[in-house]
């Protein structure tokens, strides 16, 4: 596999076999996830910002909020980009330098689900229309890599956005009356968040399908598949990677699943956000 | 394109860095250091690893190695090569950094290295590489400094030999006074300031920058002023250092309880017939689950101690500075 570290042919095996006979190697059932924590407004220099830690798997997401120019053909919506770090610090799997493709199709996975998911509505950014949009810049930080970096990273990215705070202006009109400059104001409001959009990521392994899978599981599956459902339950975004391949059952079963743990996770999204947690402890067992 | 949008208030304000009783912007005076804390091992993949808040700085760095070099050309004949990447996010400061090195953080990662350099016993490990990420979450002024002291840190965690922890802290010049550990305001509004990373026990200056003016004498009452100051991160640093320690030692000495306490368990149940197989492992299964709560508790046990401890620390620091004051 390419995109974990190497695993002895006795570990391969072991975890195989113990997939065979319905169990993993953590104790887990198959449809089960990690602990979950999460941990906002960890960086006071952000507008909004979390730590979510899956397992032992930690992501640190930052939200950076700026006055910028909306694209040409889209004059009437604000910007909100995501980029991934895959950070040496994380992973001895992890080099330094630009993202390359593996960072970048997380980036952009996180980025599908919160934008289709209309996570953030893109007019409620615009301030002079066809002149000045906000622009969110939501940055995102693999600090400690134990697998699934898809799910942590989206749900970072939604803890983030969910304490973003933005800052009030004021619009300075010209002569004419027409909006010209803007003015910052010190005070600030939360943004308006419409959806939260949930990953669930499924990784198979020979015909075994397991969900949140940890790093060594990972870097001996065949195919991953990762779907973002809304509040309503649907499908807002869907990424099958490596080069393994799914059946029509299997997708479907896995969107049953997914449907389910990502209820679960929205109903006590409260209950595991924890302000004053302790995003270096370890704390696995759940 | 960004557009930057001046704030209008704050700009015109003007910040008073000093008053003439020599209180600081934030009330400290001219030798108090921010409160600084460290946290060693809280990264899983990495060999070792440590966090420093320091004020509001926030930085953490983790240590790969000793390891295969990569590129091979790199590698020292006689010595490990000691490679420092220092980088910080883009959330780190007011405006959002690019997230592309600049070439301010490619010069600290070339002087942190070198930094850390003297305080390895480099030559036990020859043609391999240390690599030391740093990573600044938030950023606050003297990051260079917190980030030598938790990479020097980070590197004693992940076993490497160590002649000594190097530990930093910067001074500066606000209208021509020396005071210690400057923040972002008293940075960019300051006269001077004045990193400096050192090792305690050879007493030796391992990195020496200054930015700013400083006439001769202040240059070097500041240098006075940092000594003692260093001194006193260095007793944290180690504290931290044992702390984690002293929780591994605690746990290993209740294990062996555990054990003989199974033992006794496995003792009292009478085996069970090979044919009743799945029951018991059925059994075994259910005793796991209960495990877990067990050890959780257990280990919430330790990590409440390990606040306390914490908390003590910082009590008998903030002590120790203001005997030190008297």
């Amino acid at each position: 596999m390419t995109n974990a570290g190497l695993i002895s042919l006795v570990e391969r095996e072991h975890i195989q076999s113990l997939l065979d006979h319905g169990k993993r190697t953590d104790g887990r059932s198959f449809e089960e996830f990690r602990k979950i924590t999460i941990i906002p407004s960890y960086i006071q220099k952000a507008e909004g910002s979390a730590m979510a830690k899956l397992g032992k798997s930690k992501v640190l997401a930052g939200v950076k909020v700026q006055i910028g120019n909306p694209f040409p053909d889209t004059p009437n919506s604000g910007v909100v980009t995501t980029t991934v770090e895959l950070v040496p610090i994380a992973s001895p799997d992890f080099e330094s330098g630009p993202p390359r493709a593996r960072a970048i199709e997380i980036a952009r996975v996180t980025d599908r689900a919160i934008r289709e998911s209309k996570a953030v509505n893109p007019e409620s950014l615009v301030i002079i229309p066809g002149k000045k949009v906000w622009v969110l810049f939501i940055d995102l930080y693999v600090l400690d890599y134990d697998g699934n970096l898809f799910d942590a990273c989206i749900l970072a990215a939604v803890a983030a956005l969910r304490n973003a705070q933005i800052p009030d202006i004021k619009i300075i009109n010209d002569a004419e009356g027409n909006p010209e400059d803007v003015e910052l104001l010190e005070t600030t409001h939360p943004l308006l968040m419409d959806h939260i959009p949930i990953s669930c990521t499924f990784a198979k392994i020979g015909k075994n399908i397991i969900v949140d899978p940890i790093l060594k599981e990972e870097s001996i599956l065949d195919a991953r598949i990762t779907l973002a459902f809304t509040e309503e339950n649907k499908i807002c975004a869907t990424q099958k990677g490596e080069s393994g391949s799914f059946s029509l059952d299997e997708i479907k079963k896995c969107i049953d699943i997914a449907s389910e743990r990502t209820k679960e996770i929205r109903s006590k999204l409260d209950a595991i956000t924890d302000p004053k947690g302790n995003p270096w402890s370890d704390d696995l067992k759940s | 394109m960004i557009i930057s949008v001046k704030k209008m208030s704050k700009d015109k304000e003007e910040v008073v860095l000093i008053t003439k009783d020599g209180i600081r912007h934030d009330g400290r005076k001219k030798d108090d250091l921010r409160d600084i804390s460290f946290h060693v091992g809280v990264l899983d993949r990495a060999d070792g690893s440590a966090l420093i808040t320091w004020g509001r700085n926030k930085i953490l760095a983790a240590v790969y190695g000793p390891r295969e070099l990569h590129p091979k050309h790199m590698a020292l004949p006689d010595r490990a090569l000691i490679r420092c990447e220092y980088r910080m996010a883009t959330f780190s400061v007011p405006d959002r950094k690019s997230p592309a090195p600049k070439r301010r953080e490619r010069e600290i990662s070339k002087i942190l290295a070198e930094a850390l350099e003297p305080s390895v016993f480099n030559y036990l490990y020859p043609r391999s590489v240390i690599d030391v990420y740093i990573n600044v979450l938030q950023a606050d002024g003297g990051t260079r400094c917190a980030a030598i002291a938790v990479a020097s840190l980070a590197l004693a965690d992940a076993g490497i030999p160590l002649k000594d922890l190097v530990v930093g802290c910067a001074a500066g010049n606000l209208y021509d006074q020396a005071v210690l550990d400057l923040d972002d305001v008293e940075d960019k509004e300051g006269q001077g300031d004045m990193p400096l990373a050192y090792l305690p026990h050879i007493d030796e200056i391992v990195l020496l920058q200054s930015d700013g003016v400083f006439s001769p004498d202040l240059y070097k009452t500041a240098l006075d002023m940092l000594i003692p100051a260093c001194k006193k991160i260095y007793k944290l640093q180690r504290d931290a250092l044992k702390s984690k320690y002293s929780q591994i030692t605690e746990e290993v000495a209740d294990a062996p309880e555990k054990e003989a306490k199974s033992k006794e368990k496995a003792k009292k149940e009478p085996a069970k017939p090979a044919k009743d197989g799945k029951k018991e492992a059925k059994k075994k299964a259910d005793d796991k689950k209960e495990k877990p709560s067990e050890k959780e508790a257990k280990k919430r046990k330790f990590s409440k101690k390990s606040d306390k401890k914490t908390d003590d620390e910082k009590k008998s620091s903030t002590k120790k500075e203001k005997d030190d004051k008297k």
